[in-house]
């Protein structure tokens, strides 16, 4: 039953949780800046806003690859809370990101299809460390399964660092953040528009918001798996892992897809080493 | 949900620069600069009609822009307000005279807020917004009114056929 | 015992008679009906002999060995004819050192030559005949209408078609007695036929391209059947130890080192007729041939015999270092080759190089040959075979509908044919997405990767070759998606009969995920369970979920209903330049401009030119050096 529970408080409780954490985000931001920034609760009031506006769309399509893609990123997410495979769950993953390419393909615009191919760009660019990071706590938990890694007493961290620290820069991707922002972005994005969801407005452009909300919580759960051992830990961990991707947004400038692309396979080599010498001191009986 | 009013909390922009000095358009620009932060209304500069709930336009109209403003205001979903900026946006400006204006951009899309100057202060530019926020919430309302007595229509039709 | 011998000798019956069927009428009531027979006889075989695990047969010998060297005889004299003909010398050679090979084994070890069993069948060899029955039928129903409109596109191609379809048929009766042949000499006679058969069927249009790709694909799978032959040869002269040509007793070998040589080498004939790395360009070559040829060859013969017999073998390649190289040189296989699709943009191209990728995946599973990867292979082949027959066909349709098979001219397919287009989208998420069998397979084997020694690189191959297949896959999908305002609709009245074998093979992609399960308990679980003792099988909760998706997946366009009412059209945002619905514009100087749409190929990271040679050298190594290991361990 824990299972049951799991999922639905994430259904539940990650759109609170992720527009929390996306108004902290924009506020710090701002701080960083110099700016006093906006109110915690903007982006519900944004997506709330969104959803009061009138519907138009480019093509009816949009709305329903928008909508499949809205659901299976919540139910990867709640799959994840509720302790299943971690293949599984990345492959789910992987299918909403296509329809969102998908939304974007079908409208035929060309900002919005530069965009969509940006996005394949770097779901090309993330895909392989976070199937890396998926084997690598199968070699430290013995298990696939979300649960069991979560229960594992063994600090996962101080065997993945090399993982950890791969999974760091692909998490730049994922959150949308620069330099890796290539596709879309929160701030102003002036030489493709608003990239894959320039043609999105009003309830459409709401789902993808909250969308990417069940998104972020379900990545730094992901983060959370490297510090289960101990809770506390854990969640400082995820805490200052995610004030640093603050910080680099902020600090560096928008990158060519080429360095996306780059940077995320360089980062999966990471990965890749940090599992060889891992698997070896296995097989050397450590 | 329709009594909620997000729209006044979360006013997203476009900025469009006409045919100015250029003058204006940097003073718009000036609000976004963290002296004037106007991310703490909410406001967002999305640069894209359809995300947007505000046009900002600065300068006025000439032949070549003409279809450029009407159609950056037809993408933008309802319910939305247009701010001209500057006296060149009101009225053509120290431009007025020349041989390609047409004038203020009223003369191709119905304009909600005049802010007066030449430039507009950043000041004044951020009240002309605060201005459009009531407006674009009367909007708001009306049309949701507008909806509500559709549907009810609709309601009514169907359940008399 | 029957059934096999009829889905052996009835399609050479059905090609006789169709040499002299001229109608296209009379042609397609022939070849539906006996495609009916096959499919019907291929699920009778399931039925009757699925729970019984591997049957033996003796069959008639003597007689017929005699006949199937005369035959070898007969096509070696028909290749040096060929080769003399149109001046390919290496073609001549191989075919004279094969035909001395075998002369060499007939005069040598005429006492060693005879299989208790002739035939046999079990779990694995069903699910090849239910491929070859259902799939290749189907296809060479299409083949009958496509075949029309074809000539009718070409008329400078010589109408062959009594031939095109004999040669068809006689294709079917060897892969099914390729799959059901327990003497070694017999898999190799129904090889050698499946050789000619596709060199017959490339060169069909006669063009100087295509008898130049029709040599090549013979070369090289010529190649193959002469180290097939020394194979036999070898296990032939070590009979008492290794079995001799009993496939059976072969895998049961006890002795291990002695069997790994002769069974890389027949690994290599494999890897050749899989258009594995460096051999892959006899399949990218065979794409010259009309559509159904290369449908048949990509998903439910030729190349699937390659990897049957790879697989067929796997329980001697595992924990072998020969195998593991093997298993390494699908791998490379599967990663270079899905690089370079993204560098395609001939449909047909591309499917090309996905088969040649997912050939390589299913190698990379057979030569590491742990029980979890054989159940990952087999699964691979059953999803590969049914989606990537659906793409060659609908690719056929299109590119005579529309006259391109280039994928940026599929822009609007949606618009334009919607139908189609709905299977294509089918098909290609049957290729890469979840819930959809090839993901469940790969998905399988980083799991069973993980507990392989050494199986980190395969794990590394795997994560950035799927990423890879996402790029170019997605990529073709939004194009079909694509909504292109003011395109008319082509798909009515076009060949309406070819739509039949699209829409059942339609239905088979579908039903493969919801039948998935009972797939893999009733048949690939037995036949893994039979050889290794244990077997693999998916968590329930996980199949429970996949089947969730793939419900949400058919229930999801339900919800367009939602959206039709309310919304306000509008037309794309280009840069507040006002457009018409197609992308026209007003440009500079008052001219009209149009803005279009392009996917990126990334040639210059991807390109052909850049990762063919060295991942063909890296394999020509990496088969070298499994032949050394196999040496070594002897
Ligand atoms: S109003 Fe004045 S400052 Fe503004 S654009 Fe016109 S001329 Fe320039």
């Amino acid at each position: 039953m824990n299972w049951l529970i799991g999922a639905v408080l994430f259904l539940i409780l990650a759109p609170i949780a992720g527009g929390l954490i996306a108004g902290i985000d924009r506020k710090i931001t701002a701080r960083m800046q110099g700016r006093v920034g906006p109110p915690l609760l903007q982006p519900f009031y944004d997506v709330g806003k969104l959803f009061e506006k009138e519907r138009a769309v480019v093509t009816t399509a949009q709305n329903f690859y928008v909508l499949a893609y809205l659901i299976f990123i919540a139910l990867s997410g709640a799959l994840f809370f509720a302790g299943g495979d971690l293949l599984l769950i990345v492959f789910a993953f992987t299918l909403a990101h296509v329809f969102l390419v998908l939304g974007a393909y079908a409208v035929h615009s060309p900002y919005s299809h530069i965009g969509a191919e940006r996005e394949l760009i770097q779901v090309m660019a993330y895909e392989p460390m976070i199937i890396l990071a998926a084997v690598g706590f199968y070699m430290v938990s013995g298990s696939f399964y979300v649960t069991e890694i979560a229960a594992t007493t063994v600090p996962a961290i101080l065997y993945l660092p090399g993982v950890f620290l791969g999974f760091a820069v692909i998490l730049t991707i994922k959150l949308r953040k620069s330099p890796f922002d290539i596709s879309t972005s929160h701030h102003a994005h002036q030489e493709i528009v608003k990239g894959i969801t320039t043609e999105f407005s009003g309830s459409t452009l709401a789902q993808v918001e909250i969308a990417h909300w069940y998104e972020n919580v379900f990545l730094l759960g992901f983060v959370f798996l490297f510090f289960a051992w101990n809770p506390v830990i854990g969640v400082v961990a995820v805490a200052i892992t995610y004030l640093a991707e603050i910080f680099v947004d902020n600090v560096t400038a928008r990158a060519r897809w080429q360095a996306a692309l780059k940077s995320g396979w360089l980062a999966t080599l990471l990965g890749i080493a940090n599992l060889a010498i891992l698997s070896y001191m296995m097989l050397g009986g450590a | 949900m329709s009594t909620m009013a997000f729209l006044k909390r979360s006013p997203w922009i476009l900025h469009y620069d006409a045919s100015s000095c250029n003058g204006c358009d940097i003073e718009v620009l000036a609000c976004l600069t963290p002296l004037y932060d106007v991310e703490r209304f909410g406001i967002i500069n999305t640069g894209n009609p359809k995300h947007a709930d505000i046009l900002m336009i600065t300068g006025g109209i000439n032949e070549l822009n003409r279809a450029v403003v009407r159609n950056l205001y037809e993408q933008m979903p309802e319910p939305k307000v247009v701010v001209a900026i500057g006296i060149c946006a009101a009225t053509g400006g120290i431009f007025r005279e020349c041989y390609n204006i047409a004038g203020g951009v009223d003369k191709v899309i119905p304009v909600d807020v005049y802010v007066p100057g030449c430039a507009a202060r950043p000041e004044m530019i951020i009240d002309g917004v605060v201005a459009a926020l009531s407006i674009l919430e009367e909007k708001r309302a009306k049309m949701t009114g507008a909806a509500q007595i559709k549907d009810d229509a609709r309601h009514a039709a169907g359940e008399s056929t | 015992m029957q059934t096999l011998l009829f889905l052996i000798v009835f399609p050479i019956l059905v090609a006789c008679l169709l040499l002299f069927v001229k109608r296209t009428t009379i042609r397609y009531a022939v070849v539906a009906l006996s495609a009916l027979a096959i499919g019907g006889a291929s699920i009778y075989l399931l039925m009757r002999y699925a729970f019984e695990g591997a049957v033996y047969f003796a069959a008639p010998s003597g007689a017929i060995d005699l006949a199937m060297v005369a035959i070898e005889m007969g096509l070696a004299l028909f290749i040096i004819y060929m080769g003399a003909k149109f001046r390919n010398y290496l073609a001549i050679l191989l075919a004279v050192i094969q035909a001395a090979l075998v002369v060499y084994l007939e005069m040598t070890f005429s006492g060693s030559l005879h299989a208790a069993n002739n035939l046999f069948i079990d779990q694995f060899s069903i699910i090849m005949a239910l491929i070859i029955g259902l799939i290749g039928s189907l296809i060479a129903v299409y083949a009958v209408r496509y075949m029309e409109t074809y000539h009718h596109h070409h008329p400078e191609v010589r109408d062959r078609q009594t031939f095109f379809f004999f040669v068809t048929f006689v294709f079917l009766a060897a892969m099914f007695g390729l799959v059901f042949s327990n003497n070694l000499m017999w898999l190799f006679f129904f090889w050698e036929i499946t050789t000619i058969s596709s060199f017959l069927l490339i060169g069909y249009s006669e063009t100087e391209e295509a008898t130049k790709n029709a040599f090549r694909a013979l070369v090289m799978n010529l190649l193959g059947g002469v180290a097939f032959v020394v194979a036999i040869v070898l296990l032939a002269a070590t009979e008492p130890t290794s079995g001799g040509i009993d496939l059976a007793r072969v895998l049961a070998s006890p002795d291990a080192a002695v069997v790994l040589i002769p069974v890389v080498l027949i690994g290599f004939a494999g890897i050749t007729k899989a258009a594995l790395m460096p051999f892959s360009s006899w399949l990218l070559g065979a794409m010259v041939a009309p559509t159904p040829v290369s449908a048949l060859l990509h998903s439910s013969t030729m190349v699937k015999a390659g990897v049957y017999i790879l697989v067929r073998f796997s329980p001697v390649f595992a924990g072998t270092f020969a195998g593991f190289s093997i298993g390494l040189v699908g791998g490379v296989t599967f990663l270079v080759a899905s690089a370079i699709a993204i560098s395609r943009s001939d449909a047909k191209s591309v499917l090309a190089y996905s088969t040649i990728a997912n050939l390589g995946l299913i190698a990379a599973c057979a030569g590491v040959g742990t029980y979890m990867l054989v159940w990952a292979a087999i699964l691979l082949i059953v999803f590969h075979a049914v989606a990537k027959a659906l793409l060659f066909l609908g690719t056929g349709v299109i590119e005579q509908r529309t006259g391109s098979r280039n994928i940026e001219d599929m822009e609007g397919l949606i618009v334009r044919m919607p139908k189609m287009a709905v299977m294509m989208f089918i098909g290609i998420a049957g290729m890469f997405l979840a819930p959809f069998g090839m993901l469940i397979s790969k998905w399988a084997a980083i799991e069973a990767f993980v507990q392989v020694p050494f199986g980190l690189i395969f794990i590394a191959i795997l994560a950035y070759g799927s990423a890879v297949t996402v790029f170019f896959w997605a990529k073709w999908m939004g194009k079909l998606v694509t909504v292109t305002q003011n395109t008319e609709r082509v798909e009515k009245g076009f060949f309406e009969e070819s739509w039949a074998p699209l829409y059942i093979i339609t239905g088979l992609v579908i039903a493969a995920v919801f039948l998935f399960p009972v797939i893999s308990s009733m048949l690939i679980e037995p036949y893994v369970l039979a050889i290794y003792g244990v077997t693999a099988h998916l968590a329930d909760a996980n199949v429970a979920i996949m089947l969730l998706m793939m419900a949400l997946l058919l229930i999801l366009p339900v919800s367009f209903l939602l959206f039709k009412r309310t919304a306000r059209h509008l037309p794309a945002y280009m840069g507040g330049r006002p457009a018409t619905p197609d992308l026209h514009f007003a440009g500079s100087l008052g001219l009209t401009r149009e803005a279009q749409t392009r996917n990126y190929y990334l040639t210059e990271y991807f390109g052909e030119a850049k990762l063919f040679r060295p991942g063909a050298a890296v394999c020509i190594v990496l088969i070298l050096v499994s032949w050394i290991l196999a040496g070594v361990a002897l």
